[in-house]
């Protein structure tokens, strides 16, 4: 029926993955605007959090509520670098001058002005976080709602921590006006189109990363754990260190998505990775498709635009429409959209066997 | 030391509010396995009845007793359309239960804005309660806070009380215990659920009124305070009232406590590393219930 | 004779749930390669003891396997010392295949190297598994559409590549057809030998047509054991299930409908 189908998985990942950087190299560059693109740069880095969350959730069944957290630990990192190279060698940054409060730069910033050690900080910081929180929760057990819960807790604590700082970590506002980029000028256009180049190179890695992953013996076990954790440690395996591993790895993702989006934004603030964005970023992923390799892709990017599309014009509108997407898609068509596809196919074959609970009121609330 | 003893007493009157939205947290997390994120907007729900009926009824003592039974009662009404809409058809899946109430809580936050308006409001105490009460040379604790401590105390002894000896607490405790059981002993386990929804949901009206006389009220005001008191059920243990009693207390006194030692924003990662620390000793929380089975 | 490896040996093993002593201070030995039969009245603590066993549940007491102490581990310790188990209802990862099941079951020991990439060919512990509990043809399907009796060999196959010494096994053959149970016993006998294997059974029938010995637990503790015409014989046992209500307890009641 579809002759996409006939070929072998390798083949047909090699061709999505061309198609993938041809829309992302190619086509996008050449169809949008500077101002167009510079958003859609902003969107992948949501992308890139939300492979991290497919996995971690999706494959994983841990719902992590504070990818934010991650997610500011990247940027921060990185906007700690930037700010320090904007201000030049032996200068504090402009906002810690503004609010006076220091004389000197605080120990903590100081490794920092290293390039090599603020980039290597971007990923592992996050990783770091994540296996000291994750091995002590997940060796004793607590998951479900209670890993949930305390993963959401740690994003609202790291909020109140940076915003009560505001000498060194620029309270509220974050840290702003970054102008330049290792010696590239922000401001130039040309330089913008790179950092959009570098973000859609670093999503098709890890997407690559990550197929690979779930692929893999280990993508196996790790369903096999969110499935029947009890199961898979009478088969010899401790399932802590299987979860720990996606809860990292997604982390790591979340960090360097963080790290991208403050050359291509060019702030990050408390209000950036709090809570409620650090939901958003699971709204992506339910909305795409969990388990699905690029339904998280898609959907965060979807979700992300909608938002840009409709909150300017009716940000009313937009919660709404926000809110009831999320209860209707998570509530009825729990695979996300990457499952509609199957469903249609199924549909339309001669006779369909009994559709999900799930599946079936979804149905009802289409034709209705 | 008569600060250290205010700062206890403000930890105290805060663990109190915890107390009240934790409850309703702990019997429905109990009973159903389901996590309301929309919880905290019934605490709003409360917050914004009290307002408006301070718009009738003029008088600010009237007003506010009026508030408690009508925010309970408006509170839990929509607790149970939340459950009869929605929770009801995800009882299986709880991770997605919390998700989808999330999304409720978002648009009830919405329409409150567009109800009330972005901007918080205030309602004006009853004299009495913006008084306060000395105790000893120079330690005098706010009226308001001893009127929360108390309605809470008088909260929780009623449900308590209300769980321990009515019909429909024995059926509440049947069904928390072994849901199965209960169904085939003959329990309508749907209509209890229900109940629970209503009862859990009106506490976080009740804190909802009690909170409109420590601050202003918001479209956002349950947001914050609802991880909070979902770290109390974490930390108290589901399936018994008794851990949230013990565990909201401390750690309320515990945030003060550490508050003053510190700050406000240091404070909370110390208790959110004392939670996981915590943890590792009881991972269960405070206080299970054991069952033998496959986990 | 205990101590030699692949023989289990517990001693003075107690289990208590909140009070209530679920098994009451029970010794026990299974030869090397012995086919042990588990029985008694509900609530005589067979499962508890199995849970006890394989590190579910806290235990006090004694449970040697090979020589080596099993209690006070974690649950996937002592899966590595070869103890293998089946929960009354099949445990399955239902959303991944039958191959999959299985190729999980044969790797706890695999390294992080192997993990990282994808399976090539079918391993061949895993063909042999397949082709013992007959689920060649089927190994490409989701585990959680197969028939009920395929998804318990399909449990048994899982302990045979975990390369587990000691199979318990909780009521394997409940709610499988005649020849579910004929085909399964067969299978039993063949595991055993090389195996230790506990079975945890109703079914009277069942459980003359295969065991090689027995053993009655009544109430957190051992009542008889022996072959099965001993505990058959035994006047304990006879008090036990016919003592109270006869028909209402299952042995002898599934032993005489079937």
């Amino acid at each position: 029926m579809n002759p996409l189908t006939n070929l072998s998985p390798r083949v047909r990942a090699w061709l999505g993955f061309g198609l993938g950087a041809v829309v992302l190299f190619a086509a996008a560059p050449a169809l949008l605007t500077d101002f167009r693109l510079s958003l859609l740069a902003k969107y992948l880095c949501f992308a890139i959090v939300a492979v991290g969350i497919g996995l971690a959730w999706g494959r994983g069944g841990l719902l992590t509520l504070g990818q934010g957290v991650f997610f500011g630990l990247g940027g921060y990192a990185m906007a700690m670098h930037l700010k320090l190279a904007d201000a030049g060698e032996g200068n504090m940054p402009d906002f810690m001058e503004l609010y006076g409060q220091l004389d000197e730069l605080p120990a903590w910033w100081a490794p920092f002005a290293n390039p090599v050690f603020a980039l290597a900080a971007t990923v592992l910081l996050p990783m770091l976080v994540a296996f000291g929180l994750g091995s002590l929760v997940f060796r004793r057990r607590v998951r479900g709602a209670y890993f949930a819960i305390l993963s959401q807790a740690l994003a609202a604590a790291m909020v109140i921590l940076l915003i009560g700082q505001q000498g060194t970590t620029g309270g509220t506002n974050g840290l702003t006006d970054i102008e330049g980029f290792f010696g590239y000028d922000l401001d130039d256009p040309v330089n913008q189109r790179m950092v959009y180049f570098i973000i859609a190179g670093v999503l098709l890695a890890l997407l690559a990363l990550t197929r690979q992953l779930m692929h893999s013996r280990y993508g196996e076990l790790l369903v096999a754990v969110r499935d029947s954790e009890e199961r898979v440690r009478f088969l010899g395996y401790n399932p802590a260190n299987v979860k720990l591993v996606a809860y990292v790895v997604a982390a790591g993702m979340a960090g360097l998505a963080g790290a991208l989006f403050v050359p291509a934004v060019g702030i990050i603030s408390p209000a950036l990775i709090g809570i409620v964005p650090s939901i958003e970023f699971v709204i992506g992923v339910a909305v795409g498709g969990r388990a699905a390799l690029l339904g998280p892709v898609l959907g965060a990017v979807a979700v992300a635009w909608a938002k840009t599309a409709l909150s300017e014009r009716f940000p009313g509108t937009w919660t709404y429409l926000q809110g009831a997407m999320f209860v209707l898609v998570v509530a009825f068509l729990p695979g996300g959209l990457a499952s509609l596809w199957g469903l249609l196919k199924r549909r339309r074959e001669a006779t369909p066997p009994a559709p999900e609970v799930g599946e079936r009121v979804l149905v009802k609330e289409v034709a209705a | 030391m008569t600060v250290i003893l205010g700062q206890l007493f403000t930890g105290v009157s805060i663990g109190a509010v915890l107390l009240l939205i934790a409850l309703g947290l702990a019997l429905t997390f109990g009973q159903m396995n389901v996590i309301n994120m929309a919880h905290g907007e019934f605490i709003m729900a409360g917050a914004y009845t009290t307002y408006v009926l301070q718009q009738t009824i003029t008088d600010a003592g009237l007003s506010l007793l009026v508030a408690l039974p009508v925010a309970f009662a408006v509170a839990g009404a929509m607790g149970v359309l939340l459950e009869w809409a929605l929770i009801r058809r995800l009882y299986t899946r709880p991770l997605d239960t919390l998700l989808v109430t999330w999304g409720v809580s978002l648009m009830l936050q919405q329409l409150a804005r567009d109800i009330f308006g972005a901007p918080n409001v205030q309602t004006k105490a009853p004299d009495i309660l913006t008084e306060s009460t000395s105790l000893g040379a120079d330690l005098s604790i706010a009226n308001s806070r001893l009127f929360i401590l108390g309605l809470v105390l008088l909260a929780v002894a009623a449900l308590t009380a209300a769980l321990k000896f009515t019909p429909l607490g024995r059926r509440i405790r049947a069904v928390v215990q072994n849901r199965d059981l209960a169904a085939v002993s003959g329990i309508p386990t749907a209509r209890v659920d229900r109940l629970t929804f209503f009862i859990g949901s009106g506490l976080a009206g009740v804190a909802g009124v009690a909170l409109t006389l420590l601050g202003p009220i918001g479209p956002t005001m349950g947001t914050n305070i609802i991880i909070d008191a979902f770290l109390v059920v974490v930390v108290g243990g589901i399936g018994q009232l008794k851990g949230s009693v013990i565990v909201a207390f401390v750690l309320g006194m515990l945030q003060a406590m550490v508050e003053y030692l510190t700050t406000l924003s240091v404070a909370k990662v110390i208790v959110f590393i004392a939670i996981v620390a915590f943890l590792q000793w009881r991972p269960q929380g405070l206080f299970t219930l054991r069952t033998r089975s496959l986990a | 004779m205990s101590e030699t490896a692949g023989g289990l040996s517990i001693r003075g093993l107690r289990v208590v749930f909140d009070g209530f002593v679920a098994v009451d201070g029970v010794d026990l030995d299974v030869a090397p390669g012995d086919l042990r039969f588990l029985i008694g009245p509900n609530g005589a603590g067979k499962t508890t003891l199995v849970d006890a066993v394989t590190g579910l549940v806290k235990a006090t007491g004694s449970a040697r396997f090979g020589g080596q102490e099993l209690l006070g581990r974690d649950v996937h310790r002592i899966a590595r010392l070869g103890v293998g188990r089946t929960f009354q209802t099949a445990a399955l990862f239902e959303e991944l295949t039958v191959l999959q099941n299985l190729d999980i079951a044969a790797g706890a020991g695999r390294s992080p190297w192997t993990m990282l990439r994808r399976r090539g060919a079918v391993p061949d512990d895993v063909a042999y598994a397949l082709e013992t509990i007959g689920l060649t043809e089927r190994r490409d399907v989701l585990a959680g559409t197969l028939a009920h009796g395929q998804k318990q060999w399909l449990e048994i196959g899982m302990l045979l590549v975990q390369n587990a010494r000691l199979l318990l096994l909780d009521e394997p053959v409940a709610g499988m057809s005649h020849e579910e149970r004929e085909a399964t016993g067969e299978l039993l006998g063949k595991v055993a030998g090389e195996r230790t294997v506990v079975v945890i059974e109703h079914d009277m029938d069942f459980l003359r047509r295969f065991a090689h010995t027995v053993t009655v637990l009544h109430a957190g503790r051992v009542l008889s054991e022996g072959t099965v015409a001993q505990v058959q014989s035994d006047p304990k046992v006879q008090e036990v299930y016919l003592g109270h209500a006869a028909g209402h307890d299952e042995p002898v009641a599934q032993g005489a409908e079937t």
